[in-house]
C-alpha cells in the first residue's frame, strides 16, 4: 500500500547516502537526525496516536542505555544481543508504567506528572546504586568492529540507526492499518465512545506504552554505542524527554512522517545555532522551548498540519457537493 | 535510632521548610483550581523570582524582606502578561496544549538562566543569614523562622482575598463554572490572567523568604516544581488548606527522610508519595475535584 | 424470553437517588422507549445497564447472562451497545474510519472493517460523506454517525440516547425510517426520547421514569393519557385541570 511503498523508498534512498558522500559532517548529521527521529517516533506512538502525553520518556531511554552498557560490560554479551535486551527492558518498563498509570485511569496532566516523577525516581536511583556506576556513570570501552556494534566508518552507524528508524516507521504503518491502531486512536479521541463499542482502553493504552517504551529504549542503546558513555543525568534527565516530544509535536503528532520531519527540523535548527553561538550550555534547549511555544501558538498540528490545512482550504472548493 | 533532640530539630526544620513549600504550592493550587491546568512553568518562575531577589540584593542592596512589595508586583505582572499574552493564545482552547506551552516556557526560562548565569550556585549574605533561634533542644536558622511566619501571613492574605473581595468571588465563580460566569458578565480571560498573576506573585513572596535560607541556581526550579506538584496533589487539587497542610507534611517527610536515608534518597520519599497519591487517591486529602 | 431484564436497579449520587428500584423487561426484536421529564434518571439508567456506572443494588441480565456492573466493552462484545446524548465522534478521523472502529468488533482485518463501514453508512444514509472528517459533520450527520458506529458492532440490543435531539423537523422525519429499518433488520432497540412524535410513531411499549422511579408503562397511547405521567411532565394538579378544562368545553 501507499505507506509501505513510501517507507521502502525512504529507506532505500537514505541507505544510499553513505555511498554518495564521504563527508563526515553530512553522515554525522544524517545519523543524528535519524537518532532524534527514532526518539520522536517512539514518543509519537503513545503521545500522538495514543493521546497520552508522557513528559518523562527518558525513563525508557535511560533504561535502554543502561541495559546496553551493563549487558556488555558486566555480562559480556554481544552488543547486538544487548540491543534486543535493551529494547525488551524498555518495553517492560513501558508495561510497568502503563499498567500502574492506566489501571488507575490516569490521563492528561496527571499522566504527564507521573511519567515525570518516575523518570526522576529512576534518576535518583541510578545516582545511588553501584551497578550503574552511580554518579560517575558507565564508560563503554572502545573496540571498533562490526560485531561489536562500534563502526570505524560512520556509515555503519547510519545504517544501524536507519534500520531502527525503519522498524519504527513500519510499526507506525502497522498502527495506521490495523485494528489495534484504530482502537488506539479511538481511545485517544473519545475513550467513553470507544468503550461503548467494545474497546478495552486499559489494554490498548498498555500495549501502546509497551511499544513506545521498547522503541525509545532502542534509541538509548544506540546512544551508548555512539557516545560510549552514560550517566544518570544523561539517561533519565529531562533533555531527552523534551527532545522526543518536541520533535513529534513540531513535525505533527499522530502522523507517519511528522516525527521524522520534526526531528530533521530540530536537528537543522540545532546545528545552525551551534554554528552561530558555539557550544553555549543550554542554547539547544532554549531553541527547543521557543519552537515548542511558537508551534503551539501558530501551528498546533505541527508542520504536517500545514499540509492538511492547505488541503482543506484548497480542497473545500471541490467538496461543495 | 536518632537522638530525640536531633529528631525534634529535623521536624522543626521540616515544618519551617514545609511552610515555604506550601507558599509555593498555594500559587500552583490557585492556578490549577481556576484554570484547571498544571503550570509546568511554576518551578522555572520561582527560579526567576529567586534570581530577582538575588540581584536586587547584590546590585541594589535591597534586603530580601524589603524587596517583598517589588517582587510581588513584578511577578504578578509577569504572570498576568504570560497568561494573557502567550498561554491563553497558544492553548486554542485545548488543555493538552496548555500543558505543552507551560512546558515550553519552563524549558526556555531554565535554559536562558543557564546561559546567562552558568550553573553556579549563588546565595546572599546578610546580617541575619547565619543567625539562629533556639527552640527547646533545637537550633533553627532565623531566616527559616521568618519564612515560616511569612508563609503563614501570605496564605492568610490569599485566603482573605479569595473570600472577601470581588475578585476572589469572581475567581471562585470562574473556577466552578466558567461559562456561567461569563454569562454573568465576568471577564473570564481577565480572571484567568489575574489568577495566574496572583499565583506567580505568591512565588515572588516565596522567593523573598526562601533566598536568605537557601540558594539559587538555574536548575533549582526543578526540585521545587515536583515538590510543589506533590503538595498540590496531596492536599487536593484546588484546596488551599490542603496545600498548607500538605506543604508542612512534605517538609517534615523530606527532613526526616533526609535524616535516615541521606539527602538524595530522602527526595525519593517525596516522589513515592507523589506517585502513590496520584495512583490511589488523586483527589488528595482534602480535594474537591477527583 | 426477554433479551434484557433489569431487576430492582438503584443508584444514588451523594444524597440524590438518581435511579430507584427500576425493573423492566425488553423482548427481543422490539422497539421500545424510555421517556420522562428532564433529570428523571433516564441516561443514568442507560449508564447502569451498559456498565458505565455500577449500580448500588439490583441486577442486569442480558441474553441470559448477568452483566451487572460489567465494563462497557465486555457488554459490547456480548451485543449490547449504547449511544450518547451528547454525540461523541472520533474527531481525528473520517466518517468511514469512525464506523470502522465499531466494525472492528466483528472484523479483525482492516480492509474488512472499512468495507463493512461502507455498508453500514449506506444503511443510515451517510454513504455520500464517508471520506469527510467527522468533525465537519452537521448535528444530524453526527447523530447518524453515532448510530452507524454502534450498528457496525452488530449489536443485539441498541440503547439509543436521544438520537433525535437537536434535529429539525425534516431531519427527524428522515431519521425515523432509519431507526425503524434497524429494528426491521433484527436489532432490538430501546430509545430514550423527548420527541413525542417519534415515541408515538415507533415505540411498541413505553416506560416512564420520573425522579428515578418507574411511574408507568404501557402502549404509547395509554401512557400519554396517564394522569401520573401528565403530572410528572407538567406539574402537580395539571391532570385534574386538563380534565376539568375538557369537561368545561363540552
Amino acid at each position: 500500500m501507499k505507506d509501505l511503498r513510501a517507507v521502502a523508498l525512504f529507506t532505500t534512498l537514505i541507505a544510499l547516502v553513505p555511498f554518495l558522500t564521504q563527508s563526515g559532517v553530512v553522515l554525522n548529521f544524517v545519523m543524528m537526525a535519524l537518532y532524534a527521529s527514532l526518539l520522536a517516533q517512539a514518543w509519537n506512538i503513545l503521545g500522538g496516536y495514543g493521546g497520552q502525553f508522557s513528559f518523562g520518556h527518558s525513563l525508557f531511554f535511560g533504561t535502554g542505555a543502561y541495559v546496553q552498557a551493563i549487558a556488555q560490560m558486566q555480562a559480556g554479551l554481544s552488543p547486538w544481543l544487548a540491543l534486543l535486551l535493551a529494547a525488551a527492558s524498555g518495553a517492560a518498563v513501558g508495561g510497568f508504567i502503563g499498567s500502574v498509570s492506566f489501571r488507575y485511569g490516569l490521563k492528561g496532566s496527571y499522566f504527564a506528572l507521573v511519567t515525570l516523577a518516575f523518570a526522576e525516581v529512576f534518576r535518583i536511583f541510578a545516582l545511588s546504586v553501584p551497578f550503574t556506576g552511580a554518579g560517575v556513570g558507565l564508560m563503554l570501552p572502545l573496540k571498533e568492529s562490526a560485531s561489536n556494534m562500534q563502526f570505524a566508518d560512520k556509515a555503519g552507524f547510519v545504517w544501524l540507526i536507519l534500520g531502527l528508524v525503519t522498524i519504527a516507521l513500519l510499526v507506525t504503518v502497522w498502527l495506521r492499518h490495523s485494528r489495534f491502531g484504530a482502537y488506539l486512536q479511538a481511545v485517544r479521541d473519545n475513550e467513553d465512545a470507544a468503550r461503548a463499542i467494545g474497546v478495552n482502553p486499559f489494554k490498548i493504552k498498555l500495549w501502546a506504552a509497551i511499544l513506545s517504551g521498547g522503541l525509545m529504549a532502542a534509541g538509548g542503546a544506540f546512544y551508548v554505542q555512539i557516545f560510549h558513555y552514560i550517566d544518570p543525568g544523561l539517561a533519565y534527565g529531562p533533555a531527552t524527554s523534551v527532545e522526543a516530544l518536541v520533535g513529534a509535536i513540531v513535525g505533527g503528532m499522530g502522523t507517519l512522517w511528522g516525527p521524522l520531519l520534526g526531528a530533521v527540523v530540530l536537528s537543522v535548527l540545532g546545528d545552525v545555532t551551534r554554528n552561530m553561538f558555539g557550544q553555549l550550555p543550554g542554547i539547544n534547549m532554549v531553541i527547543y522551548g521557543c519552537v515548542l511555544i511558537l508551534i503551539m501558538l501558530f501551528l498546533p498540528r505541527g508542520i504536517s498540519g500545514l499540509g492538511a490545512s492547505c488541503r482543506s482550504i484548497f480542497g473545500r472548493k471541490k467538496d461543495r457537493s | 535510632m536518632f537522638d530525640l533532640s536531633i529528631l525534634f530539630t529535623s521536624v522543626l526544620n521540616g515544618i519551617t521548610t514545609g511552610a515555604v513549600y506550601a507558599l509555593i504550592a498555594l500559587g500552583l493550587t490557585l492556578i490549577y483550581g481556576v484554570l484547571h491546568i498544571i503550570n509546568f512553568a511554576h518551578g522555572a518562575s520561582l527560579m526567576v523570582a529567586l534570581y530577582g531577589v538575588y540581584f536586587l540584593k547584590e546590585q541594589l542592596g535591597i534586603d530580601p524582606y524589603a524587596a517583598l512589595p517589588v517582587m510581588v508586583t513584578v511577578m504578578f505582572g509577569l504572570g498576568y502578561s504570560l497568561q494573557r499574552g502567550i498561554i491563553n493564545r497558544a492553548s486554542h482552547g485545548k488543555d493538552e496544549n496548555i500543558l505543552l506551552v507551560t512546558l515550553g516556557l519552563s524549558i526556555v526560562l531554565e535554559n536562558l538562566a543557564l546561559l546567562f548565569f552558568k550553573s553556579d550556585t549563588r546565595s546572599i549574605d546578610t546580617s541575619y543569614t547565619l543567625a539562629t533561634i533556639t527552640v527547646g533542644p533545637a537550633m533553627i536558622a532565623l531566616p527559616k523562622i521568618v519564612a515560616f511566619a511569612g508563609a503563614l501571613a501570605v496564605s492568610a492574605v490569599l485566603l482573605a482575598i479569595m473570600r472577601y473581595t470581588d475578585l476572589g468571588r469572581a475567581i471562585r465563580a470562574v473556577a466552578k463554572e466558567k461559562h456561567g460566569a461569563r454569562l454573568m458578565g465576568i471577564d473570564v480571560d481577565h480572571v484567568y490572567a489575574m489568577s495566574f498573576g496572583i499565583g506567580l506573585a505568591c512565588l515572588g513572596a516565596a522567593a523573598c523568604f526562601l533566598l536568605p535560607a537557601y540558594y539559587v541556581n538555574p536548575l533549582v526550579g526543578n526540585g521545587f516544581v515536583l515538590i510543589a506538584f506533590t503538595i498540590v496533589v496531596l492536599g487536593g487539587m484546588g484546596s488551599f488548606v490542603g496545600a498548607l497542610i500538605g506543604g508542612l507534611l512534605i517538609g517534615v517527610v523530606e527532613s526526616i527522610g533526609g535524616l535516615y536515608l541521606g539527602e538524595s534518597l530522602g527526595q525519593v520519599g517525596i516522589f513515592v508519595i507523589f506517585i502513590a497519591v496520584l495512583l490511589f487517591r488523586p483527589q488528595g486529602l482534602f480535594g474537591a475535584n477527583a | 424470553m426477554s433479551l434484557l431484564t433489569v431487576s430492582h436497579l438503584s443508584r444514588s449520587f451523594g444524597g440524590v437517588k438518581a435511579v430507584q428500584d427500576v425493573s423492566l423487561q425488553i423482548p427481543p426484536g422490539s422497539l421500545t422507549a424510555l421517556i420522562g421529564p428532564n433529570g428523571a434518571g433516564k441516561t443514568t439508567l442507560f449508564s447502569l445497564i451498559s456498565g458505565f456506572t455500577a449500580p448500588d443494588a439490583g441486577t442486569v441480565v442480558f441474553d441470559g447472562k448477568d452483566i451487572t456492573g460489567q465494563a462497557p466493552h465486555l457488554s459490547a462484545k456480548l451485543g449490547l451497545t449504547r449511544t450518547f446524548q451528547i454525540v461523541q465522534p472520533f474527531t481525528g478521523q473520517t466518517v468511514r474510519e469512525n464506523i470502522a472502529v465499531g466494525a472492528h468488533l466483528q472484523h479483525a482485518k482492516r480492509t474488512e472493517a472499512l468495507s463493512e463501514a461502507e455498508t453500514v453508512a449506506e444503511r443510515v444514509g451517510l454513504a455520500s460523506q464517508l471520506d469527510k472528517p467527522a468533525k465537519d459533520l452537521t448535528v444530524a450527520g453526527r447523530k447518524r454517525l453515532e448510530l452507524a458506529r454502534a450498528l457496525a458492532t452488530q449489536p443485539k440490543l441498541l440503547l439509543l440516547d436521544e438520537v433525535l435531539a437537536g434535529l429539525n423537523p425534516q431531519e427527524i422525519q428522515e431519521m425515523l425510517p432509519v431507526v425503524r429499518g434497524i429494528v426491521d433488520g433484527g436489532v432490538t432497540v430501546l430509545m430514550i426520547e423527548h420527541v413525542m412524535q417519534a415515541v408515538m410513531n415507533l415505540a411498541e411499549h413505553v416506560w416512564v421514569l420520573a425522579q428515578g422511579q418507574l411511574i408507568a408503562e404501557g402502549s404509547p397511547g395509554s401512557v400519554t393519557q396517564n394522569p401520573q405521567v401528565i403530572e410528572a411532565y407538567l406539574g402537580h394538579g395539571t391532570a385534574a385541570r386538563l380534565r376539568q378544562a375538557k369537561q368545561d368545553s363540552v
